[in-house]
């Protein structure tokens, strides 16, 4: 009998904001640990939980990203359960009326299109951190990750593969990092996603067992356990290796296995409530407009625009819309230079280079686009040589400055003044005859090594043609 | 039998007390529970830090029932407060000993019986007019900071200080909701529930309707019986918050932790079961059962739709009248023994304006229910009526 997977996903995606979602510690990743905590976010009696309204922001933000239905008066839940990285014993939700309903999300595999229907987007906060020690037999928290904002977007099951999950969390993160909702980085922890399975024969319409693997944070552990969990619920239905029990599993990547861990008798049950302290936050036409106005256009409508009205090729599209840092900062630089080409290799080479050299990743590129769109029409104008460009722009990774100014200020002009070009190219070939005498029988590459030494001499500031020009009329001429 | 929990023996000048619901950080916050004993907060409630600005010494913290939702103090960890075989209020004999003002949490009425019982004002505030940061948490969603005094001067002098907006709570109102006090002129009885009181109370509220027609208030009577829904609405919608409130207590963090564990599991049962009282176990078990998923919907969520009824029901009461009356417990004592679970049946007189959010005020051994934001209205009245009383 032929089968097929059915797979839904719930994705958890900490948000780029500041602070923490109801209390005024920092969100950001990488502090030493329990650096980043308060009253609040410890759970201790007393403090009360005040929404951080930016939160609220990029949920909205997400679901329209994600074409869901905004709910206009959104509401936070209790969830309760005892673990020792939830230092009040409850997160607070959202389960009555999550800030996102409805959506869609089109992915395109080798199969072509296919929409996947999003069933909500809630926000929540993360729990905190447990570090286990071995060696002491001790397990310490760190609540540094505790409140810290989150979106869960739970999907439908309509998804058949791990190659349509791939393209799927691929599509997410292109989307949400997009809309600045979150850097989605798997390896940080801030995406997150748990996979619902299921197998049934092929047509069926009735759903099969699921069973659910939490907290996978790899692409590629996904593709493994999607590929493991599928044969193993084959190898249960056709030869009745074992009788399937929904329940939670964990996913062992190094073995290759998934385990049980909780079935359905064991659960807990979260008995949510409303959350009486924090006040159904309402959503008036103004504050949905202003979101709505901010969203991004979508990587690849962008990516059409840059090849019809730029005139930028596939590739130079491609590269460009992996980030949305990358393309704001393409827009402002063509926006001053008019030059897209020469803006898209500055950015793709170029800068890539730079950020590549310190580790880094061109969502944080930060680099002012005005600014190189000025470096970039010093160069077209011939006022700055290409080599002394890639200096000044090494400097404006440093920091902000006026490329002109900074030009000026280093003696990166070039020079006009053809009388002192053409002393100093006569002094170069006078004291180089054997690459005169090689170029004169034919050897191109010796009037490039004449060519280096004279823009060596001139320090780069000279333009290329007149040079070239000078070089050859003065050996001609000899 | 402990009065003060913790005494400030430094105090001087304008002394209040606290109800050892309300975390100070200079001095130990119980709750009146064995899990908090000694427990040293890390802020001051606003109220403390509002009283203080405005020249309040703190003068101690007063024993409560444990997490406040007793009848009067009996459920303490340090042991209830009595004399002669009956149950005796912390607030009154605070002001007793010398305090101007007691500031304590009213979760399930506590303060206001001690009130009626012991011939004190006490004030349950318009919920949101009173910060409630830095209180312990019991049921989030009725509790307020009530105020307690000798006479209703005292009591709207405190309020004036300890309400207003705090940008710490979200449920805080905006002050300009709060505005003037418009004079209370026609208050009806509510017949439904003053059956079954006993005479002194009967003869009490009788005294205030008369005191009240000597100040030109027009006295009317009508049943409400709708209003007996409250008490079970509250006891369902107190019980779950209480139960998820004190689940942060599992002797991680701070609070008591049991000598005698191997797990995880066993540290958190061990902990909890050697610490919390036995009505407060009884409380969080029925919590739990109404939050569980196959009882929510039938319990807990029809409770919130009672507590709706019961707004709109005071809305259109107020269209006719500015305020009711009714006791606020059904005896003038309770014994030293009592069974505390006598405070889920006790709270059909607080549970009315504890579960729709209303002020009241209660005086001369009776309760007046106001209309939101009547706070000082009320309290104006009281203060007629008492020295019509002299």
């Amino acid at each position: 009998m032929k089968y097929e997977t059915v797979i839904g996903l719930e994705v958890h995606i900490e948000m780029a904001t500041e602070s923490k979602i109801f209390c005024s510690c920092s969100a950001k990743f990488g502090a030493e640990q329990n650096e980043h905590v308060c009253p609040a976010c410890c759970g201790m009696p007393g403090m009360l939980p005040v929404v951080n309204r930016h939160v609220v922001d990029l949920g909205m933000n997400a679901g329209m990203m994600l074409n869901c239905h905004i709910n206009r008066t959104t509401t936070f839940d209790k969830k309760s359960y005892y673990y020792p990285d939830l230092p009040s014993s409850y997160q607070t939700t959202q389960w009555f009326a999550p800030v996102a309903v409805n959506g869609t999300v089109t992915i395109e595999t080798a199969n072509g299109k296919k929409d996947i229907r999003i069933k909500q987007i809630h926000m929540e906060e993360d729990a905190g951190k447990l570090v286990h020690d071995d060696w002491t037999d001790t397990t310490l928290v760190d609540f540094n990750r505790t409140s810290v904002p989150l979106i869960e977007i739970v999907s439908q099951p309509d998804l058949s593969s791990a190659e349509e999950v791939v393209a799927y969390l691929e599509r997410l993160r292109s989307l949400l990092r997009f809309a600045k909702v979150s850097e989605c980085r798997m390896e940080q922890g801030s995406m997150r996603c748990d996979v619902n399975l299921s197998v049934r024969p092929e047509g069926s319409d009735k759903l099969g067992v699921r069973t659910e693997m939490k907290n996978m944070n790899s692409l590629s552990a996904i593709v493994r356990a999607i590929e493991y969990e599928t044969a193993r619920h084959i190898d249960a239905l056709e030869n009745g290796t074992e009788e399937l029990v929904q329940e939670t599993r964990r996913w062992d990547d190094i073995k290759g296995k998934s385990f049980a861990m909780r079935n359905k008798e064991t659960a807990g049950d979260y008995r949510y409530f409303p959350d009486p302290n924090v006040m159904p936050v309402v959503i008036d036409d103004a504050w949905y407009d202003s979101i709505k106005a901010s969203l991004p256009e979508f990587p690849e409508v962008k990516r059409a625009r840059y090849i019809d009205a730029y005139g930028l090729s596939e590739y130079d599209a491609d590269m460009l819309t992996q980030s949305r840092a990358l393309c704001d900062c393409f827009e402002a630089a063509y926006a001053e230079c008019k030059n897209a080409k020469e803006a898209a290799n500055w950015l793709i080479s170029d800068c890539m280079n730079i950020l590549n050299k310190s580790q880094k990743t061109a969502d944080q590129l930060t680099l002012d686009g005005k600014a190189l769109g000025e470096l970039i029409l010093l160069v077209l104008d011939g006022k700055v040589g290409r080599g002394n460009a890639k200096k000044i722009l090494i400097a404006m990774f440093d920091e902000k400055l006026d490329p002109a100014k900074y030009a000026e200020e280093q003696g990166f002009i070039v020079s006009n003044d053809t009388g002192a070009i053409e002393a100093i190219v006569k002094t170069v070939v006078a004291a180089d005859p054997k690459s005169v005498a090689d170029y004169k029988n034919g050897k191109e590459k010796a009037l490039m090594a004449l060519f280096g030494k004279c823009m060596r001499e001139l320090k780069g500031n000279c333009d290329p043609q007149v040079l070239q020009k000078l070089l050859k009329d003065t050996i001609d001429s000899l | 039998m402990k009065l003060y929990i913790a005494k400030n023996e430094g105090a001087v000048g304008k002394r209040i007390a606290l109800d050892d619901m309300i975390l100070t950080k200079d001095l130990p916050t119980a709750a009146g529970s064995r899990m908090l004993d000694g427990y040293m907060s890390l802020f001051d409630a606003t109220v403390v830090e509002k009283a203080m600005a405005a020249g309040y010494a703190i003068d101690g913290k007063l024993n409560v029932g444990e997490f406040g939702i007793d009848l009067m103090g009996e459920t303490s960890y340090y042991g209830a407060i009595a004399t002669d075989g009956h149950l005796v209020s912390a607030a009154a004999a605070a002001i007793e000993d010398g305090a101007t003002a007691v500031l304590s949490l009213d979760v399930n009425g506590a303060p206001r019986r001690a009130a009626a019982q012991s011939g004190t004002v006490c004030v349950k505030p318009t919920y949101g007019t009173v910060s409630r940061f830095g209180t312990v948490p019991a049921a989030c969603s009725g509790e307020c900071v009530a105020v307690t005094a000798g006479t209703a001067a005292d009591c709207e002098a405190l309020l004036d200080v300890v309400a207003g907006y705090d940008a710490k709570d979200g449920t805080s109102l905006p002050d300009a909701l709060r505005g003037e006090a418009k004079p209370i002129r026609r208050v009806a009885v509510l017949t439904a529930l003053t059956d079954g009181v006993d005479a002194e109370t009967v003869a009490r509220i009788e005294a205030a309707k008369a005191a009240l027609s000597k100040n030109g208030i027009e006295v009317a009577k009508i049943d409400g019986g709708e209003l007996i829904a409250a008490r079970v609405a509250w006891n369902i919608l107190m019980s779950a918050e209480l139960c998820n409130n004190v689940s942060r207590y599992d002797g991680i963090k701070y609070g008591y932790r049991t000598p005698s564990y191997k797990t995880i599991d066993e540290l958190y049962t061990n902990s909890r079961t050697e610490a919390f009282g036995a009505f407060l176990k009884t409380v969080i078990l029925f919590g739990s059962e109404t939050l569980s998923t196959d009882t929510y919907m039938k319990v807990y969520d029809q409770a919130l739709r009672v507590r709706r009824v019961l707004v709109e029901y005071f809305k259109s009461l107020f269209e006719t009248v500015d305020a009711v009356l009714l006791p606020a417990c059904s005896t003038c004592a309770y014994e030293e023994n009592v069974d505390p679970e006598l405070a889920f049946t006790e709270n059909l007189y607080t549970a009315p304006a504890s579960v729709t959010g209303l002020p009241a005020v209660v005086f001369g051994g009776v309760q007046l229910i106001g209309d939101a934001f009547s706070d000082k209205a009320l309290l104006q009245l009281a203060d007629l009526c008492e020295k019509e009383g002299k």
